[in-house]
């Protein structure tokens, strides 16, 4: 109980996020994913029935899920913490920053949405219950992730 | 889903996302340098956390909570896994965060994650206008 408030193992955190998909298949009777929160709170900026094709009715606890992602880490980082732990690294406190951010965000969006799934959706709940899909998913991921790496971010570096 | 349940949850999910800094732009870094091992042992004991579970409930026919069938999504692979995955890790790779995190990112304090949460929601947007033109 002494480390609570330093980094938690991954033999702890890795199986409670994988807990995540039966917790949500059996409260909610869902494939747990998050990615598809982005679509609806889309639905919810541009008002009801204004997104094509797009029915919120049956989405609105995603939007309370990730509003409690929010609070959970803002717990976390005030009571569960001692000192300071940063997740961006300084560059991103800049406007140059902040454009590299708001292309990454634009790719998050597009990409999850058109692969209708992202590390949750795809990479646990997917392989988790044995889809194909999953792993070819989780294959791209990373490369896109090995693509920028080592070859997009060296060009512009 | 109740609508306070789903809140509880996110809030346990937003904690453990945070205290295993897989919203860390720096633990994303390491991972697709190979330089820890971090990311892939908590992906991976997720993973087989989540498989064992779906098999129990398979085994045992556990209903849902409102005694249904527990039904499964069948998640189709087609052109858009490939394109879409590969644009969504270069993505990744960028913010250090992918969906879930960037919810934690803000939360956490880190105001920058709004600007990436707004280009999701774009890309979003551009996705569903476009679908219908993009290979399936």
């Amino acid at each position: 109980m002494d480390n609570i408030f330093s980094i938690w193992p991954w033999y702890v955190t890795g199986p409670l996020i994988g807990l995540f998909v039966p917790l949500i298949l059996i409260a909610g009777n869902k494939l747990f994913g998050i990615s598809s929160s982005l679509l609806h709170i889309c639905s919810i900026v541009l008002g009801k029935g204004k997104l094509r094709g797009y029915n919120s009715d049956n989405h609105k606890w995603k939007l309370y899920f990730v509003i409690g992602i929010s609070i959970g880490a803002f717990i976390s980082v005030n009571f569960l913490t001692t000192g300071k732990v940063k997740f961006l690294p300084e560059f991103y406190y800049s406007l140059n920053g902040f454009i590299l951010l708001f292309t990454g965000g634009v790719l998050i969006g597009f990409g999850t949405r058109y692969a209708n799934g992202c590390t949750s959706g795809h990479s646990i709940s997917g392989i988790s219950t044995f889809q194909l899909s999953g792993i070819i998913a989780t294959l791209a991921f990373f490369t896109g992730g090995l693509l920028y790496t080592y070859i997009i971010y060296p060009m512009f570096n | 889903m109740k609508l306070f349940n789903s809140t509880i949850f996110g809030i346990l999910f937003g904690i453990i996302l945070t205290k295993a800094e897989v919203i860390s732009w720096f633990r994303i870094n390491n991972m697709f340098h190979f330089t820890e091992a971090h990311m892939y042992l908590i992906i991976g004991s997720a993973i087989i956390t989540g498989a064992i579970s779906y098999v129990i409930i398979k085994k045992f026919s556990v209903k849902s909570i409102d005694k249904q069938e527990i039904v499964i999504e069948k998640k189709e692979l087609n052109k858009g896994t490939v394109i879409g995955g590969i644009l969504f890790g270069i993505g990744w790779a960028i913010t250090g965060a992918c969906p879930g995190p960037i919810f934690a990112q803000i939360g956490a304090g880190e105001y920058p994650a709004l600007i990436t949460f707004a280009g999701a929601l774009v890309g979003a947007y551009l996705y569903s206008i476009s679908k219908s033109k993009l290979p399936d």
